[in-house]
């Protein structure tokens, strides 16, 4: 039981699971889940009351019982006592301020990234503002490698996505190649496919591998099939390599999803089996976002920034490449405005950054949500200064398959302008060789003899 | 001058392959005007058609040929923000539909309902074409069909609570689907088989994009019978049928 008193009321909060969600920022999922607190006045005592509570709590009071959920066992045994020690002593709002503090550096913070808890990164969260998310995930560096190098400072990656309805192979080929030319595709060629049928992902697959290995690009594709489907190919000698899959932070909602620990364990010994890295052995490439577990029904009375960072658990047990919260796509029910878009990206990007994670974000929304183009820009914006390492590219900011907006090869190239950012090195000189940017990584005008326009469609 | 660099573009070979937006060109590291502009009219429609109202009167006055009576019904969702924010509240009838719905439950073989969904302008732009089609055919097979209801601020499963209320065997819901910045006028199609409230989407079958760019309402019309008449023979709709189901693609 915590409480806190307010000019004579008392705000009781049951336990910590409650606690967390009545200290959330208000968002629309909660309150669909009857977790939200019930006024602005209710909010700020459970602030109050949670920055007094220690961060040793969080490691005796399992918001998801022990017993009931995988997860919860995944981060209860696989905290890290020693890398815990430096901040034992803390609350979470003590927390907070040694977060902010000078002499927290990146080294610091990558010191006790294995002793913080899911569940304390969330707690922070929701006693810090937008900016101190920002400052904060500044100076965390996620580095991770696979025939590139993502994530370091100073430098600012992004998926390509050439959707297409049909998975029309030239019509993928075309976005493909449109993206490249404009300098998109370091951190992955990744396609949603339009069907989850093997024959179509296997041809997605090795159309994208022949086009890395034609033009020698610097870098991983992805077809972002279900699991089970990629351990199938995988066994079939497919060109695999990262294994995709979406993940939540309860072990119902990834029941949901058709998965569990088990089966990602196999997945990730196959992809890592596989031996495709050059220069690195980050295999996985997760998708997660608010309210997948609410969606799924499975969310336990968990508030869904809170079941969110539970999902950051299961994505560090297998040392992903990529990690992208897919922010807006879930629709106003859960997050209803730009506003409680950019809080929640920020939030994301801040507790993935926290507990080690390789984050990116896809900058989205949905055409029933009240947001548009200049809310995508202030997002894009902010993750820029706060050091997101990727977001997506696709064209015109229009998926065609999977109907929403995300971000254009264009609004890369306006971050890495306005911030001065490059993409990863080994792609930065790719992209400089085959003529596509200057050495001041300013984009050329297009060759019309250029091979990669000549040699895809036939 | 944006004319010239258009036309120059060497990427616009890549155009004939894909609707999606490639070879847009670019100012700086910006997208063009003229493109910019493409794109929040296209997002002008989708944001209109979320906000947009069922034509009832409209409506009604088409329906009127099939002689069989039409029901106004509202879900709880007093509003749009509430619909957007509430999808539990969608799924559910008002207390003053519900009670209009007691005094019709005759044992019938189709209830067709029609609720705005995500965009009312799919629904108005595209239901009298498909039931001008549908029902002649399910009243040449010997169906019988309960009162058609008009539900606003309606989503799919409010089909389960009034079909089931209407002691219906199927349900069809036609439904506005959540607009695209390609189409915001996309009318979807849910069978249920014996619906009750509960149901999820894998005990229903969907038929989508219907509209004129997109799928005709003559093979909407021909799925739907199909469906209709394979979910009374195997008794069953949803991910059973549609994997036997050689003519849906």
């Amino acid at each position: 039981m915590y409480k806190f008193t307010i000019r004579n009321i008392v705000y009781r909060f049951d336990d910590l699971k409650s606690l967390l969600a009545k200290a959330s920022p208000y968002r629309t999922g909660d309150v669909l889940a009857g977790i939200c607190a019930e006024s602005y006045e209710e909010r700020v005592a459970a602030q109050i009351a949670l920055a007094d509570v220690p961060l040793k709590t969080f490691l005796n009071e399992a918001i998801i019982p022990y017993e009931k959920d995988e997860i919860t066992r995944l981060i209860i045994d696989s905290h890290d006592d020693t890398a815990f020690n430096l901040i034992s002593h803390l609350t979470v709002g003590e927390f907070r301020d040694w977060l902010l503090s000078d002499e927290t550096d990146t080294a610091v913070l990558k010191t006790i990234e294995a002793g913080i808890t899911p569940e304390m990164a969330a707690a922070v969260s929701k006693l810090m503002r937008n900016q101190d998310l920002i400052a904060v995930a500044k100076k965390c560096e996620v580095v991770t490698r696979f025939r590139n190098t993502i994530g370091l400072k100073g430098h600012f990656s992004t998926r390509l996505q050439p959707n297409h309805p049909t998975d029309d192979l030239k019509g993928v080929a075309a976005s493909m190649i449109d993206g490249l030319l404009y300098g998109s595709g370091d951190a992955v060629i990744g396609i949603n496919p339009a069907t989850d049928s093997p024959s179509v992902v296997m041809n997605l697959l090795k159309l994208i591998d022949n086009v890395r290995l034609q033009f020698e690009i610097p870098t991983q594709s992805c077809v972002l099939s279900h699991l089970t489907t990629t351990l199938e190919l995988i066994n079939k000698g497919a060109p695999v390599d990262l294994c995709f899959q979406s993940i939540g932070g309860t072990e119902q909602t990834n029941t949901s999803f058709g998965i569990n620990m088990a089966l990602l364990d196999e997945a990730y010994q196959a992809a890592l089996s596989l031996n495709r890295g050059t220069i690195g052995k980050n295999v996985m490439y997760f998708e997660t976002g608010q309210g997948s577990e609410l969606s799924a029904n499975a969310h336990h009375g968990v508030d869904q920034q809170t079941c969110e960072a539970r999902a950051y658990a299961v994505a560090r047990r297998y040392k992903p490449l990529l990690v992208n919260t897919v922010v807006g796509f879930i629709g106003p029910e859960y997050l209803y405005d730009g506003k409680q878009i950019i809080r929640a990206a920020l939030e994301d990007h801040f507790c993935g950054k926290l507990l080690g994670l390789p984050m990116g974000v896809d900058i989205c929304y949905t055409n029933h949500a009240e947001a548009d183009q200049d809310d995508m820009d202030n997002l894009l914006t902010l993750l820029g200064v706060a050091g997101c390492n990727f977001i997506m590219g696709i064209p015109g900011s229009d998926d065609i398959m999977l109907n929403y907006q995300s971000t254009s090869f264009h609004d890369a190239l306006y971050l890495r302008k306005v911030l001065g950012l490059k993409p990863a090195p080994e792609f930065d000189k790719w992209l400089m060789k085959q003529g596509i940017t200057d050495e001041k990584g300013n984009l050329l005008p297009v060759n019309p003899g250029n091979k990669l326009l000549a040699g895809i469609i036939k | 001058m944006n004319k010239e660099i258009a036309n120059t573009d060497p990427l616009i070979s890549l155009k004939e392959f894909t609707t999606a937006r490639i070879a847009i060109g670019r100012v700086g590291t910006s997208i063009p005007l003229k493109q910019l502009l493409e794109f929040k009219l296209a997002h002008a429609h989708a944001r209109d058609a979320v906000y947009s109202l069922l034509d009832i009167d409209k409506l009604i006055a088409d329906l009127s040929i099939f002689n069989l009576p039409v029901l106004q019904l509202h879900s709880k969702a007093e509003s749009r923000h509430k619909y957007l924010k509430r999808p539990d509240h969608g799924r559910l009838l008002d207390e003053e539909s519900a009670a209009q719905l007691d005094t019709y439950n005759d044992r019938k073989d189709v209830a067709i309902i029609i609720a705005d969904g995500l965009s009312a302008t799919a629904v108005n732009e595209n239901t009298f074409a498909l039931l001008e089609l549908l029902i002649p055919m399910l009243l040449a097979a010997k169906l019988t069909i309960a009162p058609l209801c008009l539900v606003e601020q309606g989503r799919v499963a409010i089909g389960d609570d009034i079909a089931c209320r209407l002691n219906s065997k199927i349900s069809v819901v036609l439904i506005g689907e959540r607009p695209g910045l390609s189409a915001a006028d996309s009318m979807g199609a849910y069978l249920t088989y014996n619906p009750m409230p509960g149901l999820t989407d894998e005990s229903r079958n969907c038929i989508s994009n219907i509209r004129p760019q997109g799928l005709a309402v003559k093979q909407a019309a021909d799925k739907l019978f199909y469906l209709i008449n394979e979910a009374f023979k195997r008794k069953l709709s949803g991910v059973g049928l549609k994997d036997n189901a050689g003519l849906i693609g």
